[in-house]
């Protein structure tokens, strides 16, 4: 009976588990405006739990030492933190080693690190990387850098109408010269859930390696490295309920050893000299300077925090949130959701006739609701739909239909008003 | 009128609303009532780049005094640029100098304003200070 009970609880999330789960949450008590805070900007940051606020706190008061260096027991216990956090995270994306995960600022810095110590290694003139229209700026950016320095082509993999990668282009796009493939696992504007393990078997038949950017994917979709076969797998940390500042890159072992470090300093090096500086091993070669240990530690908190609701029950229920505001959306007229893939996340881009997306999203903000309107960093797409860019509504499973009912009350609201 | 006699009028307007509803709903008529900017003035060159929306704006000199024309693809910020444009269009170089906007401020707007909004209408008054720097330079 047990377990049974304890598997029901592993794949259903019900109202009074999302609204305990809610307690966890302090700033969803906060009042905008002196109404209640309605928190739909989760692509761009979600909130933080207790548990990993309190992480923050208990690290600074008791672990709080530079680590990897001292001889003194503090130093001893921030490592031990520091390195049990970079275990967490490996056990969290089944990476085979814990080696193969990275400590970076975030999802950004992961993608410019590649773009660079990857770019070094392998790619020469004339080669080829490949990337989606949908892509996030920062995952466009850096492989443009990578272009203009190494004389090198970005090839772009289009979509259909309803903002599916077309995989008959992308395998045409495929060819010997093609270094790397770098691709969104989930659209932050369209919430397309891109067939990425496919798409990375496909690239490995021709011997291509696959970047994968997870920022949009780990807080909503269980993800095994491993399984994907993802050559690298990156995401931020406080898009899935932990600190800012702090990201991960995960690498497979024999890419990582035959790429050069981008930064020089402490930390990464084996021996230093004016003559000589021959590097640390991995991980420690990607790390120069003092990690953010507490960040580390902090994260670990939070994979840990949601593992324990697990992400298939927050999946099963961030889905059928997902649903049923579609749904209602649907019932304000002149209404257009923007990304209609069959595969969806949890976010919600719209436009309603021809209201501009900073009008809607400033009138909702005095309602106390919070949505992302612009081009959400993926100019590239916005300008291939020929739109002005979206209001975005992308959720959490701390979100609630009530929540959903309130955001459409405000939409009958504020539409005639701009109409 | 003064400018600033304009700039208290408007004031005067928005406070009589205590809801922010009412104060937003003049904001959209004052928008849309906007008389729209003629296509030959609508170029790359009049664009003023918001990461959120894009103002445009055209000036032009006679008789001394600068007449301005804007437009808004958002119609929130077309309602600002409206009553913006009702403050400094019109006026001599000198006067659009020396004019501390207050307005925006005091009707409760001024999140419009903020450099984080990016919306194009922080770089319009910079854009509008500019012309009145150059006309001025230009006639002395």
């Amino acid at each position: 009976m047990l377990t049974f009970a304890v598997l029901k609880l592993q794949f259903m999330l019900s109202n009074e588990d999302i609204l305990r789960l809610r307690t966890d949450f302090p700033i969803l008590e906060e009042k905008i405006y002196g109404k209640p805070l309605i928190y739909f900007d989760n692509g761009a940051t979600t909130q933080k739990p207790v548990q990993v606020l309190s992480k923050i706190e208990y690290a600074y008061k008791h672990l709080n030492a530079n680590i990897h260096r001292g001889v003194h027991y503090l130093s001893q216990k921030a490592t031990e933190a520091h390195e049990e956090a970079r275990s967490t995270v490996a056990d969290f994306l089944g990476a085979a080693q814990r080696e193969e995960v990275i400590f970076t600022r975030g999802t950004t810095e992961a993608i410019n690190l590649v773009a660079f110590s990857y770019g070094e290694a392998f790619c020469t003139e004339g080669d080829e990387i490949v990337v989606s229209v949908l892509e996030h700026h920062s995952n466009i950016v850096p492989w443009q850098m990578l272009c203009e320095r190494k004389g090198l082509v970005l090839r772009v993999i289009p979509m259909n109408e309803r903002g599916e990668l077309d995989l008959e282009a992308y395998a045409s796009l495929l060819n010997g010269r093609t270094r790397l493939v770098s691709v969104a696992q989930v659209s932050n504007v369209l919430g397309t859930v891109n067939p990425v393990g496919e798409m990375i078997r496909m690239a490995h038949d021709k011997g291509i390696k696959v970047l994968i950017d997870g920022a949009q994917a780990v807080p909503h979709i269980p993800v095994d490295v491993q399984q994907l076969d993802a050559d690298f797998y990156v995401f931020s940390a406080h898009k899935i309920y932990g600190p800012t500042g702090i990201g991960i890159l995960y690498g497979k072992q024999e890419l990582l050893n035959a790429m050069p470090p981008c930064q020089g300093g402490g930390e990464m090096i084996d021996k230093v000299s004016f003559e000589k500086t021959t590097y640390n091993v991995l991980p420690f070669k990607f790390e120069a300077g003092t990690p953010d240990y507490i960040g580390s530690t902090a994260l670990a908190e939070a994979l840990r925090y949601v593992s324990a609701i697990g992400l298939d029950a927050i999946a099963g229920y961030e889905q059928a949130l997902t649903e049923y505001a579609t749904e209602q959306l649907m019932q304000i007229g002149r209404m257009r959701i923007i990304g209609t893939a069959r595969e969806k996340s949890a976010v919600l881009s719209f436009l309603v006739g021809d209201i501009h997306p900073y009008d809607l999203g400033m009138l909702l903000d005095k309602m106390g609701i919070a949505v992302r309107t612009g081009h959400h960093c993926a100019q590239p797409l916005i300008d291939s739909l020929h739109i002005p860019g979206t209001v975005r509504a992308s959720f959490s499973f701390y979100n609630t239909r009530d929540e959903v009912d309130l955001f459409i009350k405000a939409l009958q609201r504020i539409v005639p008003m701009l109409s | 009128m003064t400018i600033n006699q304009i700039q208290d009028r408007i004031v005067e307007d928005f406070n009589q609303f205590d809801d922010w509803m009412d104060k937003y709903a003049l904001l959209i008529e004052l928008g849309n009532g906007m008389e729209p900017i003629d296509d030959q003035y609508k170029v790359p060159q009049n664009i003023i780049e918001g990461c959120q929306s894009r103002v445009w704006l055209h000036a032009d000199m006679a008789d001394g005094v600068i007449h301005f024309k804007g437009e808004s693809d958002a119609i929130l910020v077309k309602g600002i640029v409206a009553l913006l444009l009702e403050v400094f269009s019109g006026r001599t170089p000198d006067e659009i100098l020396q004019t501390e906007l207050y307005f925006v401020d005091k009707i409760g707007l001024k999140e419009h304003l903020s450099p984080t909004r990016s919306n194009g209408l922080l770089a319009m008054i910079k854009q509008i200070k500019l012309y009145a720097l150059a006309f001025k330079a230009r006639n002395s």
